[in-house]
């Protein structure tokens, strides 16, 4: 019964990666962290992705910081904000709000500060649905260690 | 194909060391060199993430956060085989950290790494002095290509 926990988990976390990679928000870059999982980095991926977290909510603070500001004109700094999201974005495979990103820069190249602000808001409301669904997926991948830990209990 | 030629770079750029045996005379040892790499990015992902990546490789990695830290790796008398320079960053950005380093007489291969592909800011770097220059994110393909490169310009 243990075992069977520890696959239908496997064969969730297989399902939610599918549709993730169905609906474009990651791409094969995501599967090149995967592969850079190993024994000697076993939780490569859940470190970096929370690196990317944190990073993250400090570029999109300080964006907002930026467009609220009523005398804010700086948008060589906004360029230099989103081309580090991008970057980070990609490296992870998180390729919907790299896409968002493109369009952003390209709203600050022209100085278009609605545009920015448009595209600031769909890239939190997309940082907000990846980080829900990273979240759903390192719990599943817990769980299923924890199964699978259970399934063969150290014997005295 | 890049395993092999990484083997033949070791195994063609020896270092010679010497040890001592048991009667006391001195003996030479052979030592094949490895690679050795400076990844200069100020985003703390994409440095662990080149890391990990590069590690796969077998390669010697080091790592600055800025294009000033580079250079001053560089004025302590380091070297390395081959730098990933990030474009856009803060202190010294990629294209000031590559002309300083041309400027210095580096002759190492540096390789920039930018988040646009068609820009007039991709002109200005490649112009400040790189081997080349790829689109992030770092990736095996990219990565064996630069090892290619480096391998194909020493034979």
């Amino acid at each position: 019964m243990l075992g069977f926990g520890v696959e239908r988990l496997r064969a969730d976390m297989n399902r939610l990666l599918a549709l993730l990679f169905h609906q474009g928000v990651l791409d094969e870059q995501f599967l090149q962290l995967q592969q850079l999982q190993d024994e000697t980095s076993p939780n490569f991926v859940s470190e970096v992705v929370n690196i990317y977290f944190h990073e993250s909510e400090k570029l999109l603070r300080n964006l907002r910081g930026l467009l609220l500001d009523r005398e804010f004109s700086d948008y060589k700094k906004m360029g230099i904000h989103i081309n580090q999201f991008m970057g980070s974005s990609s490296s992870i495979g998180a390729k919907r709000i790299r896409n968002i990103c493109v369009a952003f820069r390209a709203a600050s190249e022209q100085n278009n500060r609605a545009g920015c602000l448009r595209a600031l808001e769909l890239l939190e409301h997309e940082y907000c649905y990846l980080k829900n669904k990273f979240h759903e997926l390192f719990q599943m991948e817990q769980q299923r260690l924890l199964a699978a830990g259970a399934r063969y209990p150290v014997q005295n | 194909m890049v395993n092999s030629c990484v083997s033949l770079y070791r195994s063609n750029t020896m270092e010679f060391g010497n040890s001592s045996t048991a009667n006391g005379s001195v003996s030479g040892s052979v030592s094949p060199k490895t690679l050795s790499v400076l990844i200069v990015d100020e985003d703390p992902i994409i440095r662990r993430t080149n890391i990990a990546l590069l590690n796969r490789f077998g390669l010697q990695i080091n790592v600055a956060e800025n294009g000033k830290e580079a250079v001053d790796l560089y004025s302590a008398g380091a070297y390395f085989d081959i730098v990933f320079m990030d474009m856009e960053m803060p202190i010294m950005d990629g294209p000031m950290a590559t002309k300083e380093f041309r400027n210095m007489g580096v002759t190492s291969m540096i390789v920039g790494l930018a988040s646009r592909s068609l820009d007039s800011e991709i002109h200005e770097f490649i112009g400040a002095g790189l081997n080349g220059c790829h689109v992030k994110p770092l990736n095996n393909a990219k990565i064996t290509s630069v090892l290619q490169e480096l391998i194909a310009s020493i034979y």
